[in-house]
């Protein structure tokens, strides 16, 4: 899932301070799941910033909505009737969901509410790890399912790199050395001969290193 | 705010703290009429967005009251609750209410006399600490939120 974390109030209630009338916007996906933007998340927000209003003496009106996705131009349509009503919107949801919105409605100041941060999964309830960095040529299948772009801090092709001990890597206790896990993972799987392969370096073209990326599907394009 | 009565609500475990209210009326133990009680079936169903719109409607004072530690009855539901009432407390001082506001307390359904004691402690707390602002820019507003009615 994509993962995020809400901005500090401050930031917030900068953006938000010339407005009467704010619609809050949240995403029933990643962001829910990562209970960061969905619709809790909302409510949460949207009673801290009232507070907060209150206490500098302003008054803000704020509606809440959350969208089944923000990064389909269909869902965003549910917010139509609501625009008019309102001077700014805030979103909940990553930065495409910030975009779509911004790209529907352009006369209507759109705001971010959570800083968008990685592709990753759920290591454990309420800790989320970066696992995917969307190079555009998965190479998981050589690593045993370990993924040396996104895991490790160098982005090696061949490691592992000095500064992995003991199973960790130079930048904190914490972080596991992705080519010592490739390794672990190699060895349960009988593969370690891969792990002589030589792989060259890596072509960063379909990684967003020749400009932003788009997928047409022939078959389902209008 | 003048003769300022702080309206505190209290969100009490089943199992325990309402319980202990109960003993507490029991025994004939008085405690402040500003404590104004939610039954809840664990301390951990009380959700963060509870707690921040108790404030926003006006409430001087939150706590949580939950079993003591290694006693829920869901097994470690009030450990939940009393890390969702520190992430909350971080939240509140962001928003620029004192943390101190606040609270999460333990106590068995047996402890009459700890409830209402708790309950006067924090009633003279938030005496102390005088209304919150946003019950004085709610009051401000001749909103007609009045302090009896504010919960």
């Amino acid at each position: 899932m994509i993962t995020a974390e809400r901005k500090p109030l401050e930031e917030l209630i900068e953006y938000i301070k010339p407005f009467k009338r704010l619609l809050l916007v949240g995403c029933n996906e990643c962001v829910t799941v990562c209970a960061a933007g969905g619709r809790k998340e909302v409510g949460l927000l949207a009673s801290g910033l009232h507070m907060a209003m209150l206490k500098s003496g302003t008054n803000i009106e704020i509606h809440e909505h959350t969208l089944e996705r923000q990064c389909d131009p269909e869902y965003i349509d549910e917010l139509v009737p609501m625009i008019d009503s309102v001077d700014a919107v805030m979103s909940m949801a990553c930065g495409c969901g910030v975009q779509e919105i911004a790209r529907r409605f352009k006369g209507k100041p759109v705001f971010p509410a959570v800083n968008t941060k990685f592709m990753g999964a759920s290591e454990r309830q309420g800790v989320w790890s970066e696992r995917c960095q969307g190079c555009g040529d998965c190479l998981l299948g050589k690593t045993g399912g370990v993924c040396p772009i996104a895991r490790c801090a160098k982005q090696l092709m061949n490691g592992p790199c000095g500064g992995s001990t003991g199973g960790h890597c130079e930048i904190g206790e914490d972080v596991d050395c992705a080519w010592a896990l490739i390794w672990e993972r190699l060895k349960e799987l009988g593969q370690e001969d891969r792990f002589v392969e030589i792989t060259p370096a890596k072509d960063w073209r379909p990684g967003g290193g020749a400009g932003p990326r788009k997928i047409i599907r022939e078959d389902l394009a209008e | 705010m003048e003769n300022f009565e702080p309206v505190i609500v209290a969100f009490c475990c089943h199992y325990c703290a309402y319980t202990a209210a109960d003993m507490a009326g029991s025994q004939r133990l008085a405690y402040p009429a500003n404590v104004k009680i939610i039954r809840v079936p664990c301390s951990s169903k009380v959700d963060a967005l509870h707690l921040v719109k108790a404030f926003e409607k006006g409430a001087d004072g939150v706590y949580v009251a939950g079993c003591l530690e290694g006693d829920c009855h869901f097994k470690n539901g009030n450990m939940r609750a009393a890390r969702l009432v520190e992430s909350v407390q971080k939240y509140l001082e962001e928003i620029g209410i004192e943390r101190e506001r606040l609270e999460m307390v333990m106590m068995s359904a047996g402890m009459g006399y700890r409830f209402a004691q708790v309950a006067t402690e924090m009633t003279e707390k938030i005496r102390k600490l005088g209304p919150s602002s946003i019950h004085v820019a709610l009051v401000g507003r001749e909103s007609t939120l009045q302090p009896a009615g504010i919960i």
